[in-house]
């Protein structure tokens, strides 16, 4: 590893990093100040609707927009027939990789159709009301063919990919001999489990609006977690270099990953601003959310265990089938976490597909490892019941000491101390070992747990610091602020990384004018980026350090640059703290009235190996270092079901993680918070609906599509292990983003089995699947 | 959703008079339902009369009984001490239904009106008897695990109206007041107010077209006074109910005098059940009796494949419905 500084040595900590610091921007976004994407009234706005189609499957024989153009207002309408042309589409394998489009098709690039609501029209009109209106009178016809819905359809033809997950995950794994050393296991369980449609639904739906500034130059707002990779996208399609177009996101409200691509609302909207020479804004309507920014895709799980009949296990055998889009060969893959959760030296993982009329699912918080997750840790919770052996017993028997998928040692872990914690702060030593056997009243009390864990991907991005006489900074990085806290945290790093109070810092982020950073996903973002700022920061304090060693007037003039260091604001000799001089007295005699630095800072394995990785991009490499690099935790959950009503409340709650450094108490409560949310959600009760028959959602809506509301949420207990990891980055920072929602499902199936003795393996837990269960009452 | 024109009237004889002249207006109390079907395409009004300025208003207790006024808003009623102390299935099933936002806005028309949740009746992509009449009923083999068992059709099984109050209104003998374009007044039982969908499935009610409604009356009675509404739905609030029952008793000496029992989403409408009643009436207030008289009430059950849970699930929420009367 090379000598860059850390965090954990630099005596300029001020102690903010860490603290519970309230939202910088919290009073903006409260007072409306805060503007989000669709927010930027520009001069001439104009509005555009999507049109989509009635059918799944088929060809638009006709599009009568007769109609609709007559209507007051009315500007433009688009359709496959008058859609100005692009520079490239993601139509063809090459072009969708070159555009890093998640989705291999454009609508209205031709007259075929190949999912329920793909748009067939864009409107454009002076009111959004006029162009909604004018849309509900386009008329489509269509040759219409049998859709196919989803993997279980029993046209569907399943098939072998080589890769999934755009190419990311082999489609067959294998390590050791795990079919024989199943053969040879005195136990064996064998589980199916199944998933159902997961929609993001972040609060703030997809939006772009795109202004053409000159021919060759467009600003484009946008609800995106990455301005990069938005512009990357933009400037393929459009066939313009990549400074001619500017992506701008200044707030989130939230993405969970359906916002960590371009999809194809976005180069629709700029095509219609270009066409119509006036900027246009489109927002996407709750019900096509469902159907325009992916999804995480319906599948069924088949984990095999082989045991010892001590519970060692001694192989693992995983199979996935999911429904994939008629162009890509997206799955999320599960396999990861069930190849390195638990030491095994024999594993095996296959991925099947299927082609169905839906449009590509996609990445959502924590891809693979939230599913694959639910499969291993309620297997390991029947191997602890077969065994008749506690679930935390069991899987300290089987603690991976080192990454069994690589061999490698981890970079840190320190998931011992978060089961004994969790234990304590939850109760569990007060768990009845005997399921089925508590009661209070009417309901069936249980208690479940489960392991939670997710990568440190290889990430890395840039800052740029610009500290001024006067006393304070202006930091700036192409991140984005999901809604999570990334002002906040970044403003502290910066802030301590200076020696400067919080007041005296502003951190602006999501412009591609401003340095590069990586999406806002896959949890690398406050570990990239606050690593990239304080670099930046050392940059400047390298800076001063020159300008004052050779500076006569200065303490420390004529000292070696490397005996000098900072501590709150101040140059001083590290062997005598009281030589130096405030960094504000240098700049002023010097007549500097700022100081610029930029600072890179890599995340994972790329930080440890020294390999760069693209700025905008994360996930590939993450083997390169020494280590493994991963977060781990754990969640305790307490349910209560209602044998004859089928109902399960979660009531008592308990996470403990290990995430390298926290940077910020109460964010970091609140990611924890969210993330197990999300994952009851999913446990409990989200679904989207496809009709077997016309491939078409009969839920979206959030009316009918039901994420968890406050009185579903208990009171919930976070809890974080300090955690030292010098391998990840500069900070010690692992990302929380995910790793909340990692296993939340596989705790709460865990207590409804144990509450009631039955094992429920298919997402979401509903009322009709408990009662079905055959519950003893 | 549509271009449409919009007036507010104050006389009960304008707002029926435009929809005389203008089948495609609409009146329009909280809006809270009638502009999510308007902008899924599945209504297209001309205009919206908005009727809130309309003299429909008043929570009072009458010589024999109760009567609301059509424009009360939802948490007003479900609030209202009255209600509360004399009508407790009312106050429950208003309060358990949809969100404090909602019902601040909503009226009680209006939640006597909205329409069925199914799937496909919501997005004008899917064919649906009752929305297109003839064009198919897609749920009966498909996404049915919320609709209706009991009093469909090979038509339609939807739950027409999915809401709560109807449920407790229709348990406690709930009268109409409704008054048409000739300033005409009628007084309808809810319990014949709404249609079964036989092949009709698109005649939801018997209300004329541009009538209107003014008030509900509720009788006073024993069984009103303790009675109780039971909603169970897979998240804790903010949900349509999978099942749910109103009931209301009246017991002297552990024995049932008199017995009142609706069952909500499961009906194709709001399901009162003499079958049940009549288990009940005389019977002693046990478990084995609120057994029997919910086997009596779902025993014309036709489930379909995904919501077959609700036979069972429905007779549960009786049960646990009764005992929770009986045991307060
Ligand atoms: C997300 C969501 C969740 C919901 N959850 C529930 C729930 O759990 N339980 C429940 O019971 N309900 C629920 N509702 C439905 C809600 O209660 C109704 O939307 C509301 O009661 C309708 O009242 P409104 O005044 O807003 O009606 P409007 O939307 O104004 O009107 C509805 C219909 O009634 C007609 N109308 C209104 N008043 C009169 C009148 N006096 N005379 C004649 N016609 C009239 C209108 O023309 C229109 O056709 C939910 C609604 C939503 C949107
Ligand atoms: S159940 Fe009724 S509302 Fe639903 S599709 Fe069939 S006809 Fe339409």
């Amino acid at each position: 590893m090379d000598i860059e500084p850390t965090f954990f040595d630099s005596p300029g900590a001020g102690g903010i990093v860490g603290q519970p610091l309230d939202r910088v921007d919290g009073r903006d976004k409260v007072t409306g100040k805060a503007r989000y994407a669709a927010e930027f009234p520009l001069p001439g706005l104009v509005y555009g609707v999507l049109r989509t189609s009635e059918i799944a499957k088929g060809k638009i024989t006709r599009i009568d927009t007769a109609a609709a153009v007559k209507e007051p207002g009315v500007i433009a309408i688009f359709t496959h027939e008058n859609l100005p042309k692009l520079a490239k589409t993601p139509n063809t394998p090459e072009g969708k990789k070159a555009i890093g489009a998640p989705m291999g098709f454009l609508p209205l690039t031709g007259n075929e159709i190949h999912y329920a609501n793909q748009p067939v029209a864009v409107v454009v009109a002076d009111t959004f009301e006029r162009a909604t209106h004018a849309a509900s009178l386009v008329k489509v016809s269509y040759e219409q063919a049998q859709p196919i819905a989803s993997f279980l359809d029993p046209k569907a033809e399943i098939f072998d990919p080589q890769k999934v997950q755009d190419g990311k995950t082999d489609g067959h794994t294998r390590r050791g001999n795990p079919k024989s050393a199943l053969a040879a296991s005195p136990i064996q369980l064998k589980a199916t489990y199944t998933h159902a449609i997961n929609n993001h639904n972040p609060m703030e739906p997809g939006s772009t609006t795109a202004h053409w500034e000159a021919a060759d130059r467009v600003t484009v707002y946008e609800s995106t977690q990455g301005v990069t990779r938005t512009q990357q996208a933009l400037s393929e399609m459009l066939g313009l270099p990549r400074d001619q177009v500017r992506v701008i996101t200044k707030y989130i409200g939230g993405g969970f990953g359906c916002k960590g691509s371009c999809w194809p609302h976005t180069p629709l909207t700029v095509l219609a601003a270009k066409a119509i020479g006036r900027p246009v804004k489109l927002v996407l309507t709750r019900p096509q959310m469902f159907t325009s920014m992916g999804h995480r895709e319906d599948q069924t799980q088949t984990l095999t265990l082989g045991a010892t009949k001590e519970g060692k296990l001694t192989a693992l055998i995983h199979e996935k089938t999911s429904t994939t889009s008629p162009w890509d060969n997206y799955a999320e893959s599960n396999s990861k976490i069930i190849d390195l959760l638990y030491e095994c030296p024999n594993f095996e993982a296959t991925y099947q597909l299927a082609r169905a009329n839906v449009m590509t699912s996609t990445f959502m918080r924590a891809p693979g490892e939230a599913p694959g997750s639910f499969a291993i840790e309620c297997s390991m919770d029947d191997l602890a019941a077969q065994l008749g052996m506690d679930p935390i017993q069991l899987r300290l028997l089987n603690y991976a000491e080192k990454d069994p998928s690589t061999g490698k040692p981890w970079s840190s872990k320190s998931l011992k101390q978060c089961y004994a914690r969790g234990a304590e702060l939850f109760g569990w030593s007060k768990r009845n070992p005997k399921a089925g056997a508590t009661r209070d009243g009417k309901y069936l009390v249980g208690m479940g747990m489960a392991t939670a864990s997710y990568p440190v991907h290889n990430s890395q991005g840039t800052a740029r610091v610009r500290l001024y006489a006067d006393g304070h900074a202006v930091v700036q990085s192409g991140a984005t602020d999901l809604g999570t806290g990334t002002y906040t945290v970044m403003t502290q790093v910066a802030a301590d990384s200076l020696g400067l109070t919080v007041d005296k810092v502003r951190f602006e982020l999501g412009d591609t004018r401003l340095p590069t950073a990586p999406n806002s996903g896959g949890s690398v973002a406050a570990g990239t980026v606050s690593s990239s700022i304080y670099m930046a920061a050392q940059d400047v304090w390298q800076k001063l350090t020159k300008l004052a060693v050779q500076d006569k007037r200065s303490p420390l003039y004529r000292a070696k640059p490397e005996e000098v260091t900072n501590e709150k604001g101040r140059l001083i000799l590290k062997n005598d703290k009281s030589k130096g001089e405030d960094f504000a007295a240098l700049m002023k005699r010097l007549e500097l009235t700022d100081i610029e630095g930029t600072g890179n800072g890599k995340y994972g394995a790329g930080y440890e190996s020294g390999m760069a990785a693209s700025a905008a991009d994360s996930g590939h490499k993450d083997d390169a270092g020494q280590h493994s690099m991963h977060s781990f935790g754990t969640h305790f959950c307490e349910v209560r079901v209602d044998p004859e009503l089928g109902t399960v409340r979660v009531s008592r709650w308990v996470s403990v993680h290990a995430a390298g450094r926290i940077l910020n108490a109460k964010t970091a409560r609140s990611q924890i918070i969210g993330g197990s949310i999300f994952g009851i959600g999913s446990a409990l009760m989200e679904q989207t609906v496809r009709d077997d028959h016309f491939a078409r959602y009969t839920n979206a809506s959030l009316a009918d599509y039901h994420i968890p509301v406050n009185a579903d949420i208990p009171e919930m207990t976070v809890e974080f292990i300090d955690e030292h990891d010098p391998y990840i980055n500069a900070m010690g920072v692992k990302g929380i983003g995910e790793i909340s929602m990692v296993g939340v499902a596989a705790a709460v199936a865990n207590a409804v089995f144990h509450a009631t003795g039955k094992r429920i393996r298919s997402l979401p837990i509903t009322p009709e699947k408990v009662l079905n269960a055959g519950i003893a009452s | 959703m549509n271009n449409f024109a919009y007036q507010q009237v104050d006389k009960p004889k304008d707002a029926t008079a435009i929809l005389r002249d203008d089948k495609q207006a609409a009146f329009i109390a909280g809006g809270t339902t009638l502009l999510d079907l308007m902008k899924s395409n599945i209504e297209q009004h001309s205009q919206l009369v908005d009727i809130n300025l309309l003299p429909f208003k008043g929570i009072e207790q009458t010589s024999d009984g109760l009567r609301i006024g059509a424009l009360e808003r939802m948490s007003d009623v479900g609030e209202s001490r009255l209600i509360v102390e004399q009508y407790p299935a009312i106050s429950e099933s208003l309060l358990l239904a949809a969100s404090p936002q909602l019902r601040n806005m909503a009226s009680i028309g209006g939640n006597l009106l909205q329409r069925t949740r199914c799937g496909y009746f919501r997005d004008p992509a899917f064919p649906c008897n009752k929305r297109v009449p003839g064009s198919g009923c897609p749920a009966q083999t498909g996404d049915n695990h919320n609709l209706a068992i009991l009093g469909v059709s090979d038509s339609c099984i939807a739950n027409s109206n999915p809401g709560d109050l109807a449920v407790a209104l229709i348990a406690l003998d709930a009268v109409l007041t409704l008054e048409n374009a000739k300033g005409k007044q009628r007084r309808v039982p809810l319990n014949s107010f709404y249609l079964l969908p036989g092949k009709t499935p698109h005649k939801e009610n018997v209300l004329e077209p541009g009538e209107l409604i003014v008030a509900v009356t509720v009788p006073a009675a024993a069984h009103a006074r303790r009675s109780t509404y039971l909603k169970v739905r897979e998240r804790t609030s903010y949900a349509y109910a999978l099942a749910s029952a109103a009931v209301g008793l009246d017991v002297q000496g552990g024995t049932i005098r008199s017995a009142r029992v609706a069952l909500g989403s499961v009906g194709a409408q709001p399901w009162r059940s003499p079958e049940a009643e009549k288990v009940l009436t005389g019977a002693p207030a046990t478990e084995a009796t609120f057994r029997a008289a919910a086997a009596a009430a779902l025993r014309g059950a036709q489930p379909r494949e995904h919501n077959r849970y609700k036979v069972e699930l429905a007779q549960n929420t009786l049960v646990r419905a009764l005992t929770n009367l009986t045991s307060a």
